[in-house]
Parts: C-alpha cells; sequence; structure tokens
C-alpha cells in the first residue's frame, strides 16, 4: 500500500499534551479532537493540513500519556502515516491498535523538511522524499504486529479469535 | 532472569521468555479512569462480548476531571458509571475515592508478583510492589476486559542501583529526577526500569510508589522493585487476593547497569519542559513563582503531605503565591486530618483540595494563565501541561514544593526549615 503527501515536520519529544492538550480530553469524539490536533506547538497544523499528509518527527514521537486520543486526532486530522526517528511505546501501541500506521526511520526523520512531498510503500518499508529524491528504508514490522495490521487492528483481530473459540 | 521476565514469564505459562518476544499475558488487574474509560466501552461494545472476563479484576475510576468540572466530562463520568454498575465492577464513587494510583494500592487491589495493565500512563507506579505493571491505550484495554489476556513485547530490562544514604530532604522524587537527568525521556525506552541498591531499601513505600510512577517520564515500560519486608508490611493488612512474590535469579541478565552513588544528592528540580530538565535545587537560581502545587499520583501520598508541612509548619504562603494542596485519596485526606497537617496547610494560607488529579493534566482547580509559573510535585512539565503554552512548570518533590511556596520562588528546603 502507497501514500503519498506532504510533510509536516517536528522535532524529538513531541508529547502527547501538544498532540491533543488534555483541556480538550472532555469528549472522545474523533472529529472534535482533530479540531484541536498539535494545536499547542503548531497552531496552523489544522488549517493547513490535507488528507494524505504525512507527519515526520525526530525521537520520542507521542511520549508522555496514553491517551489514545492521540493516535486517533491525528487520524481524524487527514495524516496518512507518522514517520519518525523512535516512537513512545504507548503511543506506538495504540497507533497499531487503531490503525494509523506509523514508520520508525530516524535517517528518513533527518531527511525530511516541512513541505517536502513523501512516498510511504507500507509493505515494503520504503520511504521515499520526492522533492529530494532520497530514499529510505524503515525497520519492517515483526510478524506478530503484522498480523494485527492487516486484521485492521487490534479489535477486529480480537473479534475473530473470539469468532473461532465460540 | 531478571524480576521482569520471571513476573512475565509466569503470565504467560512459561518457564522463560527472552527481551524482544511478543507473548499473550493473562492480567491480574485492569484499570481505566473517566478520560480513557469512555474510548475503551465503546470499543468494548465493538467486540461484541456482553461481559467482562471478570467483574472483580476491573476497576473504574473517576478522578481525572471528577468531581465533574464541566456538562462534558460530567457525560463521561456518566457513560463510565453506567458501564461500571451494569457490569459489577469494582468502581469508586466521588467521595469514597481519588487518584486511581494512589487509590488502588491503599485499597490492595494490586499486590506482588501481579501483572496490572491501565489505560492511564501512570499505571506504572504499582511496581513499588513488585508487580509488573503497565500504561496502555483504551482499545488495549477493551480487549483485555473482554479476554483477560493483552499482547506484549517482553521489554530489556535495566537495572539501576542506588548506593549511599540519603541526606535529609531528599526522597524518592529526587532520586528519579536525578535518574530521568542522567538517563533522558527515553533513556529507558521500551525497556523496563528494575530499582535496587542500598538507598532503595531504607525508601519507604511512598517514596517508591513515586520512583515507579516516573519510570514513563524516561520512556520506562515499568519500574520495578523487588518486594521487601518493608512491602509485605504494607500489602499484608490490604491485599485483596493472595499473591507471590518472585525474585531475579542471581544470573539475571539486563541489558544494562547504572550505578549511582546518592550519598551527596541534593533536592532536584526539573526546569521546563522535560523531566530531563533537571537541577539540584542550589543551582536554580532565583526562580520567582505563582503557584506551588502539592499532590498528584506522585506525591499525593502521607508522606508527602507530612513532608511538605513539616516545611512549612508555622509559616506563610508568600503572600504573593497560590499554595494547592491535594490529598491523594480520601483516606489520605482523613489521616491527614488527624495527624494535623491539613490543619497546618491551612493556616499557612493554603488551598487544600478535594482529591482529585486537577491541575496536574490542566483540568482544574488551579490552571495557569500566560507568564505564570508553578512549581509542582507532579511528573510532567511539558508546554502548557497545566494551562497557558506561555507558562511554565518546575518539578520537584514536596520538601522542595512547601519551601518554595513560603520563599515565593524556588528554594530549598534547608533555607527556609533549616
Ligand atoms: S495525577 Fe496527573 S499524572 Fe497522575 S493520573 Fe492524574 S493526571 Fe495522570
Amino acid at each position: 500500500m502507497k501514500l503519498r503527501g506532504t510533510a509536516h515536520k517536528y522535532g524529538s519529544n513531541v508529547d502527547t499534551d501538544a498532540i491533543i492538550p488534555a483541556r480538550y480530553l472532555n469528549v472522545s469524539d474523533a472529529q472534535e479532537l482533530a479540531k484541536h490536533c498539535m494545536e499547542d506547538i503548531d497552531t496552523g497544523f489544522v488549517r493547513r493540513v490535507k488528507p494524505g499528509d504525512i507527519i515526520v518527527a525526530e525521537a520520542n514521537f507521542g511520549c508522555g500519556s496514553s491517551r489514545e486520543h492521540a493516535p486517533v486526532a491525528i487520524k481524524a486530522s487527514g495524516i496518512s502515516c507518522v514517520v519518525a526517528g523512535s516512537f513512545a511505546r504507548i503511543f506506538f501501541r495504540n497507533a497499531i491498535n487503531i490503525g494509523l500506521p506509523l514508520l520508525e526511520c530516524p535517517e528518513a526523520a533527518a531527511g525530511c523538511s516541512t513541505g517536502d512531498i513523501i512516498e510511504v510503500d507500507l509493505t515494503s518499508g520504503e520511504i521515499t522524499n520526492v522533492t529530494t529524491g532520497k530514499k529510505y528504508r524503515a525497520s519492517p514490522y515483526p510478524e506478530f504486529l503484522l498480523d494485527i495490521i492487516k486484521s485492521g487492528g487490534l479489535v477486529s483481530q480480537t473479534k475473530k479469535k473470539l469468532a473461532r473459540a465460540r | 532472569m531478571n524480576l521482569t521476565e520471571k513476573i512475565l514469564a509466569a503470565h504467560c505459562g512459561r518457564k522463560s521468555v527472552t527481551p524482544g518476544e511478543f507473548i499473550n499475558v493473562k492480567v491480574d488487574l485492569i484499570l481505566a479512569n473517566d478520560i480513557t474509560a469512555p474510548l475503551a466501552i465503546k470499543e468494548f461494545r465493538n467486540l461484541g462480548t456482553k461481559s467482562v472476563f471478570d467483574p472483580q479484576r476491573v476497576v473504574m475510576v473517576p478522578d481525572h476531571f471528577a468531581p465533574n468540572k464541566d456538562i462534558p466530562s460530567a457525560e463521561q463520568c456518566k457513560l463510565m458509571r453506567e458501564f461500571a454498575l451494569e457490569q459489577l465492577l469494582v468502581y469508586f464513587e466521588v467521595g469514597r475515592a481519588g487518584i486511581e494510583h494512589v487509590l488502588l494500592p491503599e485499597q490492595g487491589l494490586v499486590v506482588p508478583g501481579d501483572v496490572v495493565v491501565g489505560a492511564d500512563s501512570h499505571t506504572c507506579t504499582y511496581g513499588a510492589l513488585s508487580a509488573f505493571a503497565t500504561g496502555m491505550g483504551s482499545t488495549d484495554i477493551a480487549v483485555a476486559m473482554a479476554t483477560g489476556e493483552i499482547w506484549m513485547k517482553v521489554p530489556a530490562a535495566i537495572q539501576f542501583v542506588y548506593s549511599g544514604k540519603l541526606r535529609p530532604w531528599v526522597g524518592g522524587k529526587d532520586l528519579i529526577l536525578h535518574t530521568i537527568g542522567r538517563i533522558g525521556v527515553d533513556g529507558a525506552l521500551y525497556a523496563s526500569m528494575e530499582f535496587t541498591g542500598e538507598a532503595i531499601s531504607e525508601l519507604s513505600m511512598d517514596g517508591r510508589f513515586t520512583m515507579a510512577n516516573m519510570a514513563i517520564e524516561a520512556g520506562g515500560k515499568a519500574g520495578l522493585f523487588r518486594a521487601d519486608k518493608k512491602t509485605l508490611e504494607y500489602v499484608k493488612d490490604r491485599a485483596k487476593r493472595p499473591y507471590k512474590v518472585f525474585d531475579p535469579d542471581p544470573d539475571a541478565r539486563y541489558s544494562q547497569t547504572i550505578e549511582l552513588d546518592v550519598s551527596n544528592l541534593e533536592p532536584q528540580v526539573a526546569f521546563p519542559s522535560l523531566p530531563s530538565k533537571v537541577k539540584p535545587v542550589s543551582q536554580a537560581g532565583t526562580v520567582g513563582l505563582d503557584q506551588v502545587v502539592i499532590g498528584s499520583c506522585t506525591n499525593g501520598r502521607l508522606e508527602d503531605l507530612r513532608v511538605a508541612a513539616q516545611v512549612l509548619n508555622g509559616k506563610k504562603v508568600h503572600p504573593r503565591l497560590r499554595c494547592i494542596v491535594l490529598p491523594g485519596t480520601q483516606t489520605v485526606y482523613r489521616q491527614a486530618m488527624h495527624e494535623g497537617i491539613i490543619e497546618r496547610f491551612i493556616e499557612a494560607g493554603a488551598a487544600v483540595s478535594t482529591p482529585t488529579c486537577g491541575p496536574c493534566l490542566g483540568g482544574y482547580m488551579g490552571i495557569l494563565a500566560a507568564g505564570e509559573r508553578c512549581l509542582s510535585t507532579t511528573n510532567r512539565n511539558f508546554v502548557g501541561r497545566m494551562g497557558s503554552t506561555k507558562s511554565e512548570v518546575y518539578l520537584a518533590g514536596p520538601a522542595v514544593a512547601a519551601a518554595s511556596a513560603v520563599a515565593g520562588r524556588i528554594a530549598s528546603p534547608q533555607e527556609v526549615a533549616g
């Protein structure tokens, strides 16, 4: 599966309070949350983001709280995938579980700037910066996680398992 | 095997596990709160299961925006309450509750050797009881509620050995801030942290809860302590279930061992806007403050309030500053009243609140305006965490917090209380 979009670039340690501030957590509707996505570090994000765009960030993206509202808000804002140097572990789980693709690749993170056109091949893990012409490769998903992704997220996978058990 | 591997192996029916392996783990306890439960309940319904795998092992606590701060929060709490009553879960109502991570250990719901998963990142707090406890998202929790199991990747374990005797006014918060300062906010990414050494044996249970609580601030999946006399003493009259103590093998392997001599450690302060930007209090310089917060799942326990009250004793909160105290649970609150601690706070001019997360996550009860500075005993000082994105949060333990409340700027307890 191939994704293509404009990069929105951020630095290290983008925390979940920056992705979706706690003051908006009194609701859990995805579209409502998306209205405030990235608000505290990038007030213009919601205005600029177009469906299919890609967030690129350096190390430890999504650190902080366990709020699943963070990947939910990113996905609902139209972002198709996040490329980062590394991810905080709860954010990583949450994104996989809800079907927001993530790619871990420090070289790609360093080689992309805001406005670059990025192409991502989720199957091979290949990331192409169309603007600079450079190619990168993210570490592939382990089999175990690939199964969750292919099943369409953790809930669908569990549903299937439960059906089999019955 | 190390402690992490021992507990995880026992919960997936295997003789041994190794870091990097994916396993399905049986969970002993599941937790959600008023922010994360609504999403978890929605996904639980999506699964099509009628009831949770064991109602006695699912706990829900309204604490983040409860007592309800506004209408949307009230709706979220209502949704959670109705689900909890329908499913006969372990549920604590406002007035009998408190902050989840102070409440659950206090109520004996977590015991040594447990695997606990919670839809809250600070679930790692229970590592103080020698349980493997970790935060997850709402979907994970939904699946765990339905099946009693969840997938995990066995983390590598980093061992932290603390040697030396702590100086006066130095506690668990200072140890963990110092550690995060040393390894960074992703220094333990994907790893579990095992804390040991003579300074740890000396540390109180409340101090250990504080340390385990902030494992996540180093990126850790869990922060564990071995069960010792103090642990067993703590759980003796509380434990609601039988338990099994696990010990690391003598030849246990760790991905790294970090040794820290803490005999000269000063009280620590984390500067904005990362918990790793740590300095000893003597090097904090002159930082004027508008607010001091004492409470949270990090430092809202009885010992924390005792320390703060000891520093505040007979003194007044600086006239230019608000000092807000939030006892962690109703039990902590009541005990603090019995000991005359609450009275001392009020005499000093502090505001004492009912237990809630409140200002810790910028919810309510002490939100910061642009340009304001707050020193807080909580665990995160990210931009905008406690209010305006133009406000600043400094993190420290209760002794520095109380001293700073008196001085009106960041101050050492030694300077204020001697
Ligand atoms: S006190 Fe703060 S860190 Fe702890 S559970 Fe509440 S909001 Fe989270």
